[in-house]
């Protein structure tokens, strides 16, 4: 009887819980990162150097008045932001976290993954068509471009990966970086994945959908109380899937230096990625629209595809 | 692209650079001796009070915060507020009502914590504004160089004052 249970998915609640708390930690974490980015301290009254922050903002959030705005759809507005943050907690269940620490190992997992955070687009999109307000909906109309855009080479630029890997599992990704980490051969790809990473998660530089300083919170405005929380947490779920993603992907998921084991150098180098992604939020403006526009089709895309034919062919030459 | 990579860097070396962050109610930044907080009315150096109830303050200040009443001592002459009331829940610290002031009797300090739960208590009355001591300017006597008469100081007795002119007399 015990033969037929998959004992991987014993991870699922682990995972879940460990995504949404890390999303949490990362909201107070990111505060006080950006703080020391700027020479001031960030949050540090709740708790251990602050790290009650969320907790308290959680518990401000719970008993805000929860109000779907009576213009809009009722049925769409309260449903999008569940469908936001679950796109993005199924997204998780392909990570390989360490060695034998995955909960299915699809062979498809790379196609699932982006499967899904184009899924939550649609979350996005609907929460600022819901709200019948111009600026949500202009922050709905931004994130569909932004996404159809960028949505092309991040997959373009995995597929370099894919072409060295020879699979989509990303099991098998880690497993053929074990002598050398994506990050030599596939740099271009590398670059380009982050810069896609960043719009697809909707992260600073590239947080055109809900650019507060031209259209209040984007396609957020109407949110209040856990609805908002649960597309903050959305939000930071991505942030994490992508630097996930990053290390998995590029630099060599659980592999290290041996005396470590793997899932302690998996936390180290995401860890790394993460705080780079707060220091990119810390340093680089946002661009104008047109100009994220053409960057992603006049640069971006010609250079994935110029990676991927390269890629390709010396692959080819090499056998 | 090799300036936002600067910009990288510039913004990643203040990681370790200090903060200036003050944690203030733990430590209490620097306060400039001639910072704008609660105000206060002051005395002479004799110990009466300075303030002659001449309404300027009130005239002066922009959210009409001052009240105040005139009224005489009856055995000196001097002038002085019956009462003299200030809404600190108004007041903006801007100091129009101590450039004002003609006798340096209300002045303000660097003490900005004002905090009440009941928001009636923002309403110092005299007894809450007047200090014991001059304040800012320790040597100062308004009624020493003022004209006006009062007991104990006749009209020509104040310092740098000549003597009234005799306007009945002919000699120069």
């Amino acid at each position: 009887m015990f033969e037929s249970i998959n004992w991987s998915y014993i991870l699922i609640l682990p995972v879940i819980m460990g995504a949404l708390g890390g999303a949490l930690v990362l909201v107070w974490w990111e505060r006080r990162a950006l703080g020391f980015f700027q020479d001031r301290l960030g949050p540090n009254r709740v708790g251990w150097f602050g790290i009650l922050q969320s907790v308290a903002d959680a518990i401000k959030l719970i008993t805000k008045d929860d109000w779907v705005p009576p213009f809009g759809d009722r049925v769409l507005f309260v449903l999008s932001p569940i469908f936001v943050a679950g796109a993005m907690l199924m997204a998780f269940v392909v990570l390989p976290l360490g060695p034998g620490l995955i909960i299915a190992d699809s062979n498809i997992a790379i196609l699932w993954v982006l499967a899904m955070s184009s899924l939550a687009v649609y979350g996005v999109l609907l929460a600022g068509l819901a709200s019948n307000n111009k600026y949500s909906l202009l922050g709905g109309l931004r994130s569909a471009a932004q996404m159809v855009t960028y949505e092309v080479f991040i997959g373009l630029s995995l597929l370099g990966v894919v072409i060295l890997t020879g699979s989509f599992s990303l099991k098998d990704v880690v497993d053929a970086q074990k002598d050398l980490w994506f990050c030599v051969p596939q740099c271009v790809g590398l670059v380009i994945f982050v810069i896609a990473g960043l719009a697809e998660s909707h992260r600073l530089p590239f947080d055109l959908p809900e650019a507060e300083h031209e259209l209040t919170a984007g396609f957020h405005t109407e949110y209040s109380g856990m609805k908002f929380a649960l597309i903050m947490a959305a939000e930071y779920l991505s942030l994490i899937l992508i630097s996930a993603l990053i290390v998995i992907l590029f630099f060599g998921g659980w592999h290290g230096f041996g005396f470590l084991p793997g899932v302690v150098w998996f936390g180290l180098k995401f860890l790394l990625v993460i705080n780079f992604f707060i220091l990119l939020r810390a340093a680089i403006p946002r661009p104008r629209y047109d100009q994220l526009m053409s960057l992603g089709w006049k640069i971006l895309l010609p250079l994935s595809l110029l990676n991927l034919l390269i890629t390709g062919a010396l692959v080819l030459w090499m056998q | 692209m090799f300036s936002q990579l600067r910009t990288l860097w510039t913004v990643f070396i203040h990681l370790f650079q200090r903060n200036e962050t003050v944690k203030y109610p733990e430590e209490m930044p620097y306060q400039a001796p001639r910072y704008r907080g609660r105000i206060i009315l002051t005395r002479d150096p004799d110990g009466e009070e300075r303030c002659v109830a001449c309404n300027l303050c009130a005239v002066a200040c922009p959210v009409d915060c001052i009240a105040l009443q005139k009224t005489e001592k009856e055995e000196d002459g001097r002038w002085y507020p019956e009462f003299f009331r200030i809404n600190f829940s108004r007041c903006i610290m801007c100091g129009m009502c101590e450039e004002a002031c003609p006798t340096y009797a209300i002045q303000l300090t660097p003490d900005f914590e004002l905090c009440e739960y009941d928001r009636n208590n923002m309403v110092y009355e005299k007894k809450h504004l007047l200090i014991d001591g001059t304040g800012k300017y320790p040597d100062y006597s308004f009624w020493q160089v003022a004209g006006k008469t009062i007991e104990g100081k006749e009209k020509g007795q104040a310092k740098n004052e000549l003597p009234p002119v005799d306007v009945k007399s002919l000699l120069p």
